[in-house]
């Protein structure tokens, strides 16, 4: 690191509400000394425990570390992981590596774009699910690979996919 | 912790594995935890109590066994025997065979040519130790290496010796790695970092990733070693946000090393010290590239910089940077312990130990493999991969990933090594292996590589920023059966422009999947503007059917 | 005591010239009357060798290099004129119409425009490649200036000015690839922004109509940079 950018005496910047996650925020700042260079790691945490990073966060964020705004900004919008809007209850992540694809993930893709109308990168109307797609999850052996709520599936077809999805309408629905 | 502790440490720990019959290693890397081998190993571990064996057989976890399409996967030592696809159901059995016969339906032979014709180095302690202990590691050797360096060595007989093994960089060019410590050693600068680049942005390759999931313990020590050869306080991990598991691993793998002072101040009571961090990355393909990489450290978009100066010169925050891959710093551990000599036998000419594969696609067998450098494409694809499935005619492997190209049948018989590979236009790579067959599309793969090029780009030089997008949109054309012989002199034009031109590696070899298809698969580019017909049948034209044949 | 200067020589061109230690091939090209076309680079500025336009050859290098970053070297030997870089320079000011919507007829800084002139003097007189027409806004929020992200070559000097010499840091680039756009602030209206002086440098350091000031007509606008010479030297140091 360099050497610390001398200690200045600082205003306490105060978070945007008095949300207790803020407070796992400023831990995370703190553990950096409010080096500017912990921006990433502090969008992270944002990231982690909002599930999004919206103004008043990055606002927060920018004044605590003195980063200007319209970096901030560029930084999180330059990074697929950082999301400007909340995600949908349901998360569905498609792989479309090397490997996923050439086993048939875009045929995946399609039917899920076409049975609910999004694409990657997009919520439903209703906020239900949230369709993504990555690259490479790093288990090419059981290509083609997609990721329901964190639980990882291999070797999946269009059916099971839909399927999968339709479970969690169902379990939504009672 | 002193030398002298640490060996009783490795001598107390050897004892009590011992005093164990058998060991029944689970495999707990993330492909076959995805198939659920945690709750495998779960139901062996209470098969073995409901035996009262707990004391003659030991369950651990373990990390990758290679096989990962046939997870999930466990190995029986010493008998040597792997089961493959293993459900919790089969625990009771599974159990039972160590006073009985194994189970049959379950045993992988292992006089697999899968297993058979790999070499291991990298991958030595992979499936025999658990990655979560420190003590396993030191059990079987582990940071005997850098004992050896700091207490017997001087920075430049390390160095000396890494430049002895010819070892070349793992991150896709291949630049000598001694070289590159010397350079960093000579530098001048009031600190110096070593990174270690696990950002593994190959989209169809995780050999990173298994090592760091598997044996987390080698990469800490060959970056330390690193350190004290260049001089260097203070080092960095940059791992992708996309690997949990790794990341997990590797944060309890450095309060390990730290406890046990192999990591900290006054390193084995020598006045070595080195502190490790991690930096976990946000979803960048560019940041793989290592001065993006830098910037991201530094909590910035990561855009490269043209180089010189190099971050050898000019690195983190200005300061002298050595940066390798994690397969790069794994294999440091063994060429210090068994001497560079040792590991220059390995290999061909100038491409010397082994390499680590993900061997994925239309193969039988796909996994993780480790080879000799030197062995022919048709050995890994035919032999290990065990041909392509379903009677299916094998038609080219793509090494390199969006850097790299597609390798056709005429030169199967190719040693792998750095530069067979660059001579038919692909390369190396970080050890992406994607084997298509007939049912592939060379002009649709192209179009898959560009597409993530362009998706990928910085942004911030124009030839890769506008070029890749029109790349992509001239692809677009001729897959749709909308292009024209012009549009294919403007794609080679294009593939030039952006290859010269462009600033930082990610520009300059996304061409590479374009160039390579168009030099060995051109009659599948004219099928598809002159006859309007997808070969593979799989892009979308839509008169296809009504060519007349 | 200051060091001596020490002093270089090499050929560009097959002119045999002579440079001071640390100086850039560009920098030295120039002092000798040799134009090398530069969009990126603004002297000034600190150089980021992103535009490409400048690359040059160097014997004994086998890519190219960006002259505005690379430099001098003993006995160097440059080309700056050879057809294969006349080539690329056309194409990337190819790229550059087709990436946006230059309507030049229409603009304010028509006759004044770098872009403009740089393909009139490299003989682009039409474009091979499909336009793109993206679809973007015009933000005139600001009382006395106006950006048009149509007219934008994200050459990122009005980002390098307003940080390194206005040290406001109002713009920065968001998205990446071809997505990427430059922003005020938190991809706010300009005039809304919190940090803005309203100084005008990024107005006058643009090459293209991207930035321009209010209630000019086409062709009207014509940019002055006399400040930036004489502030880099007050804040002491970057050439
Ligand atoms: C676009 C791009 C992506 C890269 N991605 C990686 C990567 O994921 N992992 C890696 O080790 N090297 C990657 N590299 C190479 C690094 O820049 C660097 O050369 C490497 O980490 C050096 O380590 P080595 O000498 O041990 O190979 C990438 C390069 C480029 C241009
Ligand atoms: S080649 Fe592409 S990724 Fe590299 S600097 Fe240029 S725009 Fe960025
Ligand atoms: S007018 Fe001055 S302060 Fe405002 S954006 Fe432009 S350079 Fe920055
Ligand atoms: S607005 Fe002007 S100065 Fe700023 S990046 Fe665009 S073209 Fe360059
Ligand atoms: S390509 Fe999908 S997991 Fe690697
Ligand atoms: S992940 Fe278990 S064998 Fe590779
Ligand atoms: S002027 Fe040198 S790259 Fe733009």
């Amino acid at each position: 690191m360099p050497a610390a950018a001398a200690t200045l005496e600082r205003p306490r910047v105060t978070p945007p509400s008095d949300d207790k996650r803020w407070r796992i925020v400023e831990a995370t700042m703190r553990r950096h000394g409010y080096q500017p260079h912990a921006l990433i790691e502090t969008l992270h945490t944002v990231q982690e425990t909002f599930g999004y990073i919206d103004e008043d966060a990055m606002r927060f964020v920018a004044q605590a570390l003195r980063v200007p705004l319209s970096q901030v900004y560029g930084v999180v919008t330059f990074y697929h992981f950082f999301t400007l809007k909340p995600q949908g209850e349901h998360i569905c992540v498609v792989c479309l590596g090397t490997a996923c694809y050439i086993k048939g993930a875009p045929q995946i893709l399609e039917a899920i774009e076409r049975t609910y109308g999004i694409k990657p990168g997009e919520t439903t109307k209703d906020g239900k699910l949230s369709l993504l797609a990555a690259r490479c999850l790093g288990a090419c052996g059981l290509a083609p690979v997609a990721v329901f709520d964190g639980q990882v599936v291999g070797k999946l077809t269009p059916e099971d996919a839909l399927k999968q999805i339709r479970r969690w309408e169902e379990d939504d629905g009672r | 912790m002193t030398v002298d502790e640490l060996q009783q440490l490795a001598l107390k720990e050897q004892e009590a594995k011992q005093r164990y019959r058998c060991r029944i290693n689970v495999c707990v890397a993330t492909g076959c935890i995805m198939c659920g081998s945690e709750r495998v190993k779960e139901a062996i571990e209470e098969a073995v109590k409901a035996r009262g064996l707990e004391k003659e057989v030991l369950v651990q976890g373990v990390g990758c066994l290679g096989l990962c399409s046939a997870g999930p996967m466990i190995y029986v030592e010493p008998d040597g025997i792997i089961y493959h696809k293993v459900t919790p159901e089969d625990a009771p059995a599974i159990v039972q065979g160590l006073v009985s016969t194994p189970v049959e339906r379950l045993i992988c032979p292992p006089d697999l040519p899968f297993f058979k014709r790999q070499m291991k180095i990298v991958m030595e302690n992979s499936g025999t130790i658990d990655p979560e202990r420190i003590e396993d590691y030191i059990a079987v050797g582990g940071y005997q290496a850098l004992i050896k360096a700091l207490t017997e060595m001087s920075p430049s007989e390390v160095i000396e010796e890494v430049t002895k093994s010819g070892l070349r960089g793992r991150g896709g060019a291949g630049y000598p790695t001694g070289l590159k410590w010397s350079t960093v050693a000579k530098a001048n600068g009031a600190r110096k970092f070593v990174i270690c680049n696990a950002d593994e942005g190959d989209p169809g390759a995780y050999m990173d990733r298994t090592i760091l999931e598997s044996d987390p313990h080698r990469v800490l020590e060959g970056m330390a070693i690193a350190a004290y050869a260049v001089g260097a306080q203070q080092g960095f991990i940059y791992v992708r946000a996309e690997y949990p598991l790794a990341i997990k691993r590797l944060r309890t793998a450095i309060r390990q090393a730290e406890r046990l002072n192999l990591l900290g101040n006054n390193i084995l009571g020598t006045t070595f010290s080195f502190s490790v961090e991690l930096r976990i990355g946000a979803g960048a393909f560019v940041c793989g590239e290592e001065t993006a990489l830098m910037a991201s450290i530094e909590g910035k978009r990561g855009t490269p910089r043209p180089r010189p100066p190099y971050p050898a010169e000019y690195g983190l925050w200005g300061y002298p940077t050595l940066i390798n891959n994690v397969e790069t710093f794994a294999n440091i551990p063994p060429i210090i312990r068994n001497g560079g000599e040792w590991f220059a036998k390995i290999g061909t000419e100038r491409s010397k130990g082994t390499k680590v594969f993900a061997l994925a696609g239309r193969v039988v067998n796909t996994g993780l493999i480790e080879v000799p450098m030197g062995i022919t494409l048709r050995e890994i694809v035919f032999d290990i991969g065990g041909g392509i499935p379903e009677g299916k005619r094998f038609k080219a492997v793509q090494t390199g990933g969006p850097s790299g190209g597609c390798i056709p049948e005429q030169f199967l018989d190719l040693p792998v090594d750095y530069e067979s590979l660059t001579k038919v236009g692909s390369i190396m790579g970080s050890g992406g292996m994607i084997v298509m067959d007939e049912t592939s599309c060379m002009v649709d793969v192209a179009k898959f590589f560009v597409e993530f090029c362009m998706s990928e780009s910085c942004g911030k030089c124009v030839p890769c920023r506008v070029g890749t997008a029109h790349l992509y949109e001239l692809l677009r054309r001729i897959t749709a059966g909308e292009g024209t012989m012009r549009d294919l002199e403007l794609l080679e034009e294009l593939c030039d422009l952006v290859k010269s031109a462009s600033l930082c590696g990610l520009g300059q070899t996304a061409p590479n999947p374009v160039l390579s298809t168009l030099r060995y698969f051109r009659h599948e580019y004219e099928a598809h503007i002159l006859d309007k017909t997808c070969p593979a049948g799989v892009c979308a034209i839509r008169r296809a059917e009504e060519v007349p044949a | 005591m200051r060091a001596p200067v020490k002093i270089k020589t090499l050929t560009i061109d097959g002119k045999e010239v002579s440079a001071r230690e640390g100086e850039t091939i560009l920098q030295v090209a120039r002092e000798n009357g040799i134009d090398i076309p530069t969009l990126c680079y603004l002297e000034g500025l600190e150089p980021i060798g992103a535009c490409r336009l400048c690359l040059v050859e160097v014997k004994g290098i086998n890519r190219l290099v960006p002259a505005c970053v690379t430099q001098v070297e003993e006995g160097m030997e440059v080309v700056t004129n050879s057809e294969r870089l006349i080539k690329y320079r056309q194409m990337i000011l190819e790229l550059l119409f087709s990436e946006r919507n230059h309507t030049c007829s229409v603009c304010v800084v028509n006759g004044h425009c770098e872009l403009q002139r740089l393909a009139q003097r490299l003989g682009v007189t039409h474009i091979r490649f499909p336009y793109r027409y993206p679809n973007l806004p015009i933000d005139a929020s600001h009382e006395r200036f106006v950006i048009d992200h149509n007219r934008c070559v994200l050459c990122t000097r009005c980002v390098r000015v307003c940080d390194e010499i206005e040290g406001a840091h109002v713009w920065d680039v968001m998205g990446r690839g071809i997505n990427s756009r430059i922003i005020a602030d938190l991809n706010q209206p300009w005039g809304t922004s919190e940090v803005c002086t309203s100084c005008g440098k990024c107005v006058h350091v643009c090459p293209t109509g991207a930035l321009s000031e209010k209630g000019k007509a086409v062709a009207e606008m014509e940019k002055r940079r006399q400040f930036l010479p004489y502030l880099t030297v007050m804040r002491g140091g970057r050439q």
